[in-house]
C-alpha cells in the first residue's frame, strides 16, 4: 500500500516537475503602465491582438520608469508609457523607436468631497499652490497622495508643482507628514488617498473605472495641456537588443493606431475613458498624420 | 466583518462551480511550488547529508551562512535571479524571464537555506548510537546515511513542510520576476496582490481562503505518508 502511495506520488511529482517548465518562449512581450493596466483595457484589447497575430501577449504592468527599464533590459518587446520627459530619454538613448500615440486622456485632481481647501474647478496649477500651502500649514488634515514611483503620473504630478512655483526637490518632497509617497501603482494610490481622505492626481480613466469603490470626488477636470496625458508605445531598438521581436512589435503597433483599434479604444468603457488619438475634440499631439503612417 | 463573510461565501462559490480561472490559478500555484520544494529536495538532502555526516573546517562557518540565508527578503532574492536572468544579464540567453520556469529557480534559491540548515539540524538530531551501530553493522557511507534519514524522517517532513510554507506563499519573487501575467504566470499571492490594489477585497480573501484550503490538504496527505 504504502510502495503504492509513494509510485502515486513520485508521477504527480514528475508531472508537478514537467508542469513547472512548461512556456520558454514563443511569447510576445510588452510592458504597459499601471494606469492602463488598471483599467482593464488591455483585457479587453489582449485577445483580439492574440487572435490576429495568432501569438500569445504577455502583459507586465509597472509605472513607466519600470516599464522602460524592462526594454532596456530586453524582458519585453514593446513598452507603452506616459511620461514626455523620460520618453525623450528613451528615444534620444536609442532604446525606443517607432513611436506612436494611439490613445490620450486628460489627468484631474480627486479629494475628498468635503474638499477643506476649497479647489473645486480652480486651474490645476492654482489648486497645487493650495494644496501646498493648506499641507504645510495643517498636515494633520490636508493631505495629499503621490505616486512617488517615476510613472507617467508622478511625472505629470511634479510639472504641476514646477507650475505652481515650487521646487519639487526642495519644497514638496520630504517637506512634511501630508505628502505621502506610496510608490505604487494608480490603484493602490488611489486606495491610499481614500483612506486617508487626501487629494490625488489621477488619469481620468482610471479614475472612472474605480467608481464605487472610492468615496473620493473628481474637483478639478480641465481640458488644457498641463493635464493633457498622451499615452504612446514604442519597439525596442533591434541594435540593442538583438532578441527583441521586432517584426511582430511592428505589428502591434500598427494594430493599436488601426481603424478598427481605434474605434475599439473610444468606445472602451461606454466611451468616456479614453479618447483614440484620431478623435481631434483635442489636439493632443502636433502632427496627426505622420503619427497615423504605418510604422515599416 | 462582512467583507471576510462575503469572501468566505465567495470563496465557497468559487470551489463549488470549479471557477476555471482560480482553477488554472491553483494548478498553476501547486506546479511551481511544489517542483520548487522537490528540486531543493533533491539537492538539499544529499547536500545536508554531506555537510552533517563529514568534518571539515568551517563547518560551523558554513551552517551559520546558510541560517542566516533563512531570512532572505523575497525581493532580494527576487532581484537577485532577475539581474542573473534578464535579456542582458549573464544567463539572459536562456530567455526565461516571465515564466513559470524562473519562478520555480527562484523558489528554489529562495527556500534551500531553510531545507538546508533544517535538514542538517534534522540529521543532529539523531542519536549518535545509530551510525555507530550501522557501521559496526558493516553498512557503508549510503546505508548510514538512509537509516539517519530514516530515524529523522519527522524532523525531515517538518522540514519539507515549512519549505513548501514559504514557497507558496511568497509574492516579492513571484511578482518580480513572474510579472503576475494573466493565464501564464499569475499565481494566487500575485493575484490577490492585484485584487487587493484594484479594490476587489471580496475576491482576495476568497483567493486566501483557496490558498490556505490547498496547503491545509498538502499537509494532511504528507502527514498521513508521515505516519506509515
Amino acid at each position: 500500500m504504502r510502495k503504492a502511495i509513494y509510485c502515486l506520488l513520485s508521477t504527480i511529482a514528475l508531472l508537478a516537475l514537467l508542469a513547472g517548465f512548461v512556456g520558454c518562449a514563443g511569447e510576445f512581450k510588452i510592458a504597459t503602465t499601471t494606469s492602463l493596466y488598471d483599467t482593464g483595457l488591455w483585457s479587453y484589447l489582449e485577445p483580439l491582438f492574440e487572435k490576429k497575430e495568432n501569438v500569445a501577449l504577455d502583459i507586465i504592468y509597472a509605472g513607466t520608469g519600470a516599464a522602460l527599464n524592462q526594454g532596456k533590459s530586453g524582458n519585453v518587446d514593446a513598452v507603452i508609457v506616459h511620461d514626455p520627459d523620460q520618453e525623450k530619454s528613451f528615444v534620444n538613448d536609442g532604446w525606443g523607436i517607432d513611436k506612436r500615440s494611439f490613445a490620450y486622456n486628460f489627468f484631474m485632481i480627486a479629494g475628498p468631497s468635503s474638499d477643506p481647501l476649497g479647489i473645486k474647478d480652480l486651474n490645476p496649477a492654482d489648486a497645487f499652490k493650495k494644496i501646498a500651502e493648506g499641507g504645510m500649514k495643517d498636515p494633520g488634515k490636508v493631505k495629499f497622495v503621490s505616486r512617488g514611483d517615476n510613472s507617467g503620473t508622478h511625472g505629470a504630478e511634479k510639472r504641476l508643482w514646477a507650475a505652481a512655483g515650487y521646487d519639487y526637490a526642495k519644497d514638496i518632497e520630504k517637506s512634511g507628514k501630508w505628502y505621502i509617497e506610496t510608490g505604487q501603482g494608480m490603484g493602490p494610490t488611489l486606495t491610499m488617498a481614500n483612506e486617508q481622505n487626501a487629494y490625488v492626481l489621477c488619469d481620468g480613466s482610471t479614475f472612472t473605472s474605480y467608481k464605487g469603490k472610492l468615496a473620493l470626488v473628481a474637483l478639478v477636470k480641465k481640458t488644457a495641456a498641463e493635464t493633457l496625458n498622451v499615452y504612446n508605445v514604442y519597439a525596442i531598438n533591434p541594435d540593442k537588443i538583438k532578441t527583441t521581436q521586432i517584426a511582430i512589435a511592428k505589428d502591434f503597433i500598427n494594430w493599436l493606431i488601426s481603424p478598427d483599434v481605434q474605434k475599439l479604444i473610444g468606445q472602451y468603457g461606454g466611451g468616456s475613458l479614453f479618447y483614440p488619438i484620431t478623435d481631434t475634440t483635442y489636439p493632443a499631439i502636433p502632427n496627426l498624420a505622420d503619427n497615423m503612417k504605418p510604422v515599416q | 466583518m462582512n467583507e471576510l463573510l462575503q469572501g468566505l461565501i465567495k470563496a465557497f462559490e468559487l470551489l463549488v462551480t470549479l471557477d476555471p480561472e482560480v482553477m488554472e490559478i491553483a494548478g498553476r500555484s501547486l506546479a511551481i511550488s511544489v517542483t520548487a520544494t522537490l528540486l531543493a529536495g533533491v539537492i538539499c538532502l544529499p547536500l545536508g547529508g554531506l555537510i552533517h555526516f563529514n568534518r571539515f573546517t568551517g563547518k560551523r562557518t558554513l551552517i551559520n551562512l546558510i541560517q542566516t540565508f533563512y531570512s532572505i527578503p523575497t525581493v532580494v532574492v527576487g532581484l537577485f535571479v532577475f539581474l542573473f536572468f534578464s535579456r542582458i544579464g549573464p544567463l539572459g540567453v536562456f530567455n526565461l524571464m516571465f515564466t513559470p520556469t524562473i519562478m520555480v529557480i527562484g523558489q528554489v534559491i529562495l527556500i534551500a537555506p531553510i531545507l538546508l540548515g533544517l535538514v542538517i539540524a534534522a540529521f543532529s538530531g539523531v542519536e549518535k548510537a545509530i551510525t555507530d551501530t550501522a557501521r559496526s553493522l558493516g553498512a557503508n557511507d549510503l546505508q548510514i546515511g538512509i537509516a539517519v534519514l530514516q530515524e529523522a524522517r519527522f524532523a525531515v517532513m517538518a522540514a519539507v513542510l515549512l519549505a513548501f510554507g514559504r514557497a507558496i506563499s511568497e509574492v516579492g519573487l513571484a511578482l518580480m520576476v513572474g510579472g503576475n501575467i494573466k493565464g501564464f504566470t499569475r499565481v494566487f499571492t500575485t493575484a490577490i496582490s492585484l485584487e487587493t490594489s484594484k479594490g476587489d477585497i471580496e475576491l482576495s480573501i476568497a483567493l486566501g481562503i483557496i490558498l490556505i484550503l490547498i496547503s491545509l490538504v498538502v499537509n494532511m496527505v504528507l502527514n498521513r505518508l508521515q505516519q506509515r
